[in-house]
């Protein structure tokens, strides 16, 4: 089968396209993109008029539950998901029961996702066994079984040998070590960010400042030891700063940035709503304009989502009692439109957020591009089509977002993943 | 109004009702009168999931001689031990038809969240850090019979403010009425935000003596105290931040003492003082009860008929 996709206008950052193109696929790969693209060449055309065209998303923080956990989300149904948001690869963290670090659960996620088929599923792989930041896992073994990265998720190793250690070993496989940058000994006991809101409301906080110190000290160790460090989901303005000195210093260091944070203060858990906690918790008006300068300016290389699915059970709770985290791969695209509608962000720079600069990070070439030979990983959307974020629109099995019932922009239309049609709407 | 969550629903208007309402309630009560027909039919639910001698006690009397039916559950005897979630046990509740709820839990907003499960009217009783609004009516309560007015009146909550509801509940509420409120205690048990309850930072005794017209001490909710103490010693405590003879002499003569209770003897305050001619502690106590007629009467929409009663 040869698919031409015809009047979409293509995106492609890495081969600085912007403009009305053709593509054509065959065999799961792109074989062409130009202006025009005779019709005959294709036995099936989809008409693209009005929609963006860019290669698919690439989510570098999700959370997909499976294996221990398919309560809140499986690989199916956070396949479904994620391709219904435009995602087309899920890198999923390592905190499973039992957690990936070993290649046998590595192999049995890759396994499970290519038996579902809908998109990618990158493992990431653990920095300790079990989490618990002593014993480094076995992640030679699990590079060889396909984890793309190294992450304790949460847990990043409070001692700064063990960190060490592994970022030493991550340089010398070639893998970025992911770090969920806090140092956890100050915001221990907190469900909220410490400010404003947290004063009022009794609630004991998270300081910035734990982010920030927790940063620093990632940055430190990347760089006595050379290793790729990318900091997750940075919150603050603070933790920004440190990044870009690291940067402007010689330190490989990437960093993203999730759209509630970007999109969302404190302010959303003013009635106690434990849709709206997560870790890193909303900050404030600072940070949240500091998180979009980032963007803007490049110092953050990727959007990611930190997609965290929990029950409802378990978030219809008073809010110290609700776990951390909310679901976002159907959101990541409008909120990440928002940007580019408020002038942060030109449409190819959010290309580069969600796609390009993903697959560099994580040190794919044949994603993240619409170049001749890369596999046909493809999201169309409509920037402007406007709709209310039901519980009935979302595939996660978690309904656990704080975009309920809000107005988005921006929807998905088609996702192509190795040159099949896996979603439509 | 159908729940009582907050002291910011309060305003000047309604704490005057309820102030008027209350003084005539313990005028009746301090003649002798002890049963009052207001509630007769309604049922008063006190759902206690932590500890608490004095406002359980304080709601159930309340309760009581308004010939309300009280049911009394507190965490050791309920099916939360079995590890029922708030939303099940309020919700079975209210399918017993219960007229309110007083809900005293130790995470912030559970009675916010729990409100929405239920018909019943919801009061507050204390959750976690965050709010307790009928002792904020009972602290005004006292400080306005003792001064006449609250307005342009200076007072200092002291002790661990961080973790207090009643500094929480007590600062919206006397803003309201027109004081002005600072706070003081050891650093570390200051909100890292002040101005968001409205109040300044005093930095120390000197200052709080200057300023206040009266001094709110908290309890040293030691319980809140693990391995990673916000002060080193209970003795350190009381000498630094405690209020003793000596201390109450340094203060003006015409400052007052309040103490929301249980107090910590020999802690934030000598038994002493908290039995002195300057302590408000007993009057608050007795306050307590009547306002929380009151605010029950207003709940289940017999305040009217109360009133009556008691003329």
């Amino acid at each position: 089968m040869r698919l031409l996709i015809r009047g979409a206008l293509v995106v492609d950052p890495s081969q600085k396209v912007e403009g009305k193109r053709e593509v054509l696929i065959e065999n799961g790969r792109v074989v062409k993109l130009a202006e025009r693209i005779d019709k005959t060449e294709a036995s099936e055309v989809i008409d693209a008029d009005g929609l963006v065209l860019t290669p698919g998303f690439i989510d570098l923080h999700s959370h997909l539950r499976e294996p221990g956990q398919e309560w809140k989300e499986d690989i199916e149904s956070g396949s479904n998901a994620a391709v219904a948001g435009g995602i087309t690869s899920v890198c999923c963290m390592a905190n499973t029961e039992p957690v990936n670090d070993n290649p046998s659960i590595t192999r049995y996620i890759i396994e499970r996702a290519q038996e579902v088929g809908l998109c990618d599923v990158f493992p990431v792989g653990a920095i300790t066994k079990g989490l618990k930041g002593e014993e480094l896992a076995e992640i030679g073994l699990m590079v060889k079984a396909g984890i793309v990265a190294i992450s304790d998720d949460g847990e990043t190793p409070k001692d700064s040998k063990v960190l060490r250690n592994a970022m030493d070993y991550a340089r010398s496989l070639g893998i970025p070590v992911f770090t969920h940058s806090e140092d956890k000994t100050l915001s221990a006991g907190g469900h909220m960010n410490e400010g404003y809101l947290s004063s009022l409301l009794g609630i004991p906080g998270m300081p910035k400042e734990a982010e920030e110190i927790g940063t620093i000290r990632d940055l430190v160790i990347a760089k006595l030891t050379g290793a790729h460090i990318h900091v997750c989901h940075v919150s603050t303005k603070g933790a920004l700063k440190a990044i870009e000195e690291a940067k402007r210093a010689g330190v490989r260091a990437t960093c993203e940035i999730t759209p509630h944070h970007f999109t969302l203060t404190e302010e959303a858990v003013r009635d106690f709503n434990t849709n709206a906690k997560m870790c890193p918790p909303l900050r404030d008006e600072e940070d949240l304009k500091a998180c979009k300068e980032a963007l803007k300016s490049g110092l953050a290389d990727a959007i990611a989502t930190d997609h965290a699915p929990h029950s409802e059970d378990e978030k219809s709770v008073e809010f110290c009692g609700a776990p951390f985290g909310i679901i976002g791969f159907q959101t990541l695209l409008p909120l990440s439109l928002n940007l580019v509608r408020d002038g942060y962000l030109t449409l190819s720079q959010m290309v580069e957020k969600l796609s390009t600069n993903p697959a560099r990070i994580i040190g794919k070439r044949d994603i993240g591009t619409l170049k001749e030979g890369a596999r046909a990983n493809i999201t169309l959307f409509d920037p402007d089509e406007e709709y209310t974020l039901t519980p009935e629109l979302i595939l996660s099995k978690s309904k656990n977002t704080p975009f309920l019932g809000r107005k988005l922009q921006g929807r998905v239309k088609f996702t192509i993943y190795n040159g099949k049609i896996v979603y439509k709407s | 109004m159908k729940n009582l969550l907050s002291a910011g629903q309060i305003t000047r208007e309604l704490f005057k009702e309820i102030y008027s309402s209350a003084l005539s309630v313990r005028k009746a009560l301090r003649e002798g009168r002890k049963k009052f027909s207001a509630l007769r039919g309604k049922c008063v639910v006190n759902l206690f999931f932590e500890p608490s001698t004095r406002t359980r006690s304080s709601f159930e009397k309340a309760g009581k001689f308004l010939s309300a039916d009280v049911i009394n559950i507190s965490t050791s005897v309920s099916s939360v031990k079995k590890g029922e979630s708030l939303v099940d046990t309020v919700k079975n509740l209210d399918m017993m038809h219960p007229d309110v709820i007083v809900l005293r839990h130790p995470c912030e907003g559970a009675p916010h969240f729990a409100q929405k499960f239920v018909r019943a009217a919801v009061v507050n009783a204390g959750d976690g850090r965050h709010q307790h609004p009928t002792q904020a009516l009972l602290d005004c309560a006292t400080l306005t019979e003792h001064f006449g007015s609250l307005e342009g009146k200076r007072i200092t909550i002291l002790g661990d403010i961080a973790n207090s509801r009643v500094a929480r509940s007590d600062a919206i509420l006397l803003k309201e009425l027109g004081a002005e409120v600072f706070i003081y205690g050891p650093s570390p048990m200051m909100p890292r935000v002040p101005e968001a309850l409205g109040v300044k930072k005093l930095n120390s005794f000197e200052e709080v003596r200057e300023v206040s017209d009266a001094v709110i001490l908290l309890r040293i909710q030691l319980e809140r105290q693990n391995a990673k103490k916000t002060f080193p010693s209970i003795r350190e405590y009381a000498e630094l931040f405690g209020i003793n003879r000596k201390r109450l002499k340094e203060l003006r003569p015409e400052t007052v003492i309040l103490h929301p209770g249980p107090f910590n003897r020999g802690v934030e305050i000598t038994g002493e003082v908290a039995y002195g001619d300057r302590s408000l502690i007993f009057p608050q106590v007795e306050m307590g009860l009547a306002v929380r007629m009151v605010v029950l009467s207003l709940l289940c929409g017999r305040l009217e008929k109360l009133k009556e009663e008691i003329q």
